[in-house]
């Protein structure tokens, strides 16, 4: 059962199309997360689910009811600020009841829920305080109260946590993961940050200019990019990209004169890109897929990265953590032939 | 109570920091002589209010500060008058009705030009705006004629009504929203608040600072609002306190000591008015340095 379905849906400020028209079924529970570089379109989307825009065109349902033409409050949405929207001047417990004002519970169910809210975000003692005696994580959580008083089909973050720390914000990050395995609504969750991303969603919708680039699970996204885009914005660091040309014998021909075969036909001559995430390419034995010096070290522990200079360009790999190759030492990079991409050289999409 | 706790931590903060006590240079002793003389000019005109409020009439025109012969007939004299009473109760209604007023439109007006994008609304904010360019001197006549077809001469209506709202206070009120941030509003409307509620729960609440500010600018400036209340009552009865109290006296002699007097008398409500909000703005401005 789709939650939430959106078809078609384009938005225009003026003259200037943001959004060209993305579709996207939420399936009832899911944790949807959007992620794309700044100014993608993410908020855009959610502010139009939200209600807050005017849909250009398209189509927008919340459980198989069409909601283009209704107000946000009969949305049965609840949306979750970055800057929290949580009011100074208010208490924790006005604050998370404001979700209330307008429904027509009798006031002692009000309360009542309230407290379970409170309580299940471990706030019960802080009900009283006014946000300005509150620490930024628990600011967030009287936010995400306030959105969860309601018990709305849908939940909108977003960039909720870009504000903390970043201790805290992987430690909110769990909470909310939790809280979504407990309640188990549905959550469409907006973030730039694509350890975020990865780390919280049942599947990923990737953005870029106001196109959805790939939509997966976590896995999928990383283990087989629809395209380079997606290919080197998921991972940190980005993956490695080495141009080549397609031979007479349907393998890569690398610009480092190594030869690397290719499990598809392609028309000999075909300009691709080959793609090797730094944590899949080490220095050592087997088929080399490009050489150069070792220009720095970046000792993470278990593992450390080199940076090695190449004709390619510089490419990241992994080494040893305890015995990398020094800085100025001469390299071979290989890689199990199954963790390569390839790419299309002119339109970017995945080949493989 | 919290705030005050928060305001002593603040200013303790503030102490903290002050440097330890160096000997005086120059720079700093002319900064306090500048201070000092500053000091004296604001509390003369005061200091002599009250001094002539003390004195006989034949002392008046004798500057001394010190009267000779302090008396305390005057104050006896003015507040058994029982005009000055109608007088005190005329401007008290109309500096209050005048500032709830102004606190309402000005600040409802300055939330719409500030957080509805509407066609025109700039014309509309540019047009209000312009009418801060017009002297009151100018518009007396026109409010006079104006008044005197509808009927409103030597009424309190008469006399409130071009200062219900003001272009000052929309401008500032509008300049104030624009610190709420959008989103406040946005999560309001989606709890389903419509747009008046969301003004009035969320908007006004976060802009009390300038309310305060808002409000005791208004009700001084009604306060002692002369011209308008001059031309537009006939009655004494319906004179508000500064043209009761400049009616004190003959033609011959103006009966300085009892203006004086008067005057004296009707700092008393701008004073309650400003120690109750202020203490809006000093809260205000600990809020706001919580926030961030
Ligand atoms: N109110 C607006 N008027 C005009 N352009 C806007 C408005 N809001 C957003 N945009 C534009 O739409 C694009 C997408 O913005 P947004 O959805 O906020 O991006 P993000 O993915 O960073 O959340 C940006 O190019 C932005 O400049
Ligand atoms: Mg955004």
């Amino acid at each position: 059962m789709a939650n939430l379905s959106i078809k078609k849906l384009t938005k225009a400020y003026g003259a200037t199309e943001v959004l060209h028209g993305i579709s996207l079924d939420v399936h009832d529970g899911e944790f949807v997360v959007f992620v794309g570089p700044s100014g993608c379109g993410k908020s855009t989307t959610l502010r139009l689910i939200a209600g807050l825009e005017e849909v250009t065109s398209g189509i927008i349902e919340i459980g198989d009811r069409e909601v283009n033409n209704l107000e946000p409050k009969d949305r049965d949405i609840a949306m979750v600020f970055q800057n929290y929207a949580i009011y100074p001047h208010m208490t924790v417990r006005k604050n998370i009841g404001f979700g209330l004002r307008s429904s027509n519970l009798p006031k002692a169910d009000k309360e009542k829920r309230i407290d379970e809210v409170a309580e299940l975000l471990g706030m019960t003692d802080l009900l009283e305080r006014k946000p300005a005696q509150l620490s930024g994580g628990q600011r967030q959580r009287v936010a995400i109260g306030r959105a969860m008083v309601r018990d709305p089909a849908v939940f909108l973050f977003d960039e909720p946590l870009s504000n903390l720390d970043a201790q805290l914000r992987t430690q909110m990050r769990l909470e909310i993961k939790k809280l979504h395995q407990r309640v188990g609504s549905t959550i469409v969750f907006v973030t730039h940050d694509q350890v975020e991303a990865m780390t919280m969603a049942d599947r990923i919708v990737i953005m870029k200019d106001g196109y959805i680039q790939q939509v997966g699970t976590p896995s999928e996204v990383y283990h087989k990019p629809a395209n380079t885009f997606v290919a080197q914005f998921i991972g940190a660091p980005a993956m490695n990209m080495v141009p080549g040309v397609i031979n007479a014998s349907n393998a890569i021909e690398l610009g480092s004169g190594s030869v690397v075969p290719m499990g598809r036909n392609l028309a000999e001559g075909t300009k691709v890109l080959l793609g090797a995430r730094p944590e899949d390419l080490v220095a050592g034995d087997g088929p080399t897929i490009i050489e150069g010096n070792v220009n720095l070290q970046e000792p993470l522990g278990h593992e450390t990265l080199i940076y090695v200079s190449t004709k390619a360009g510089e490419i990241i790999a992994k080494a040893d953590g305890r015995t990398p190759p020094g800085v100025g030492a001469k390299v071979s990079l290989t890689s199990a032939p199954e963790n390569l991409h390839v790419f299309d050289a002119t339109t970017g999409d995945s080949l493989t | 109570m919290a705030v005050a706790e928060e305001i002593r931590a603040s200013s303790d903060t503030l102490l903290s920091v002050k440097s330890p006590r160096k000997p005086a240079n120059m720079g700093q002793f002319i900064r306090w002589a500048l201070l000092f003389i500053g000091g004296i000019l604001m509390v003369m005109p005061i200091a002599f209010m009250i001094s002539t409020s003390l004195k006989w009439p034949h002392e008046i025109y004798n500057l001394r500060l010190i009267p000779e012969e302090p008396t305390i007939e005057n104050y006896t004299f003015v507040l058994e008058d029982g005009r000055f009473y109608w007088w005190f109760v005329n401007s008290i209604i109309i500096a209050t009705i005048t500032t709830i007023c102004n606190v309402l439109f000005d600040s409802l007006v300055g939330y719409t030009l500030c957080k509805f994008k509407f066609p025109g609304r700039y014309i509309i904010f540019i047009a209000i705006l312009s009418t801060l360019m017009i002297p009151t001197e100018m518009l007396v006549i026109p409010w006079y004629l104006m008044s005197q077809q509808f009927g409103w001469l030597d009424s309190y209506w008469g006399i409130m009504f071009p200062g219900l709202m003001t272009a000052f206070g929309t401008f500032l009120m509008k300049q104030f929203f624009e610190t709420v941030p959008d989103d406040f509003i946005e999560a309001a409307r989606i709890d389903g608040l419509n747009e008046l509620q969301i003004w009035w729960t969320v908007a006004m609440p976060l802009v009390k600072p300038a309310l305060a500010a808002l409000a005791i600018f208004v009700f001084l400036g009604n306060w002692t609002a002369f011209i308008w209340p001059l031309i537009v009552t006939n009655s004494t009865d319906m004179y508000t306190l500064p043209v009761g109290l400049s009616s004190f006296g003959d033609e011959a002699d103006v009966a300085w000591e009892l203006i004086m007097t008067g005057a004296a008398i009707s700092t008393i409500p701008t004073l309650v008015v400003f120690l109750v909000f202020q203490r809006f703005i000093i809260r205000g401005v600990v809020m706001a340095g919580l926030k961030g």
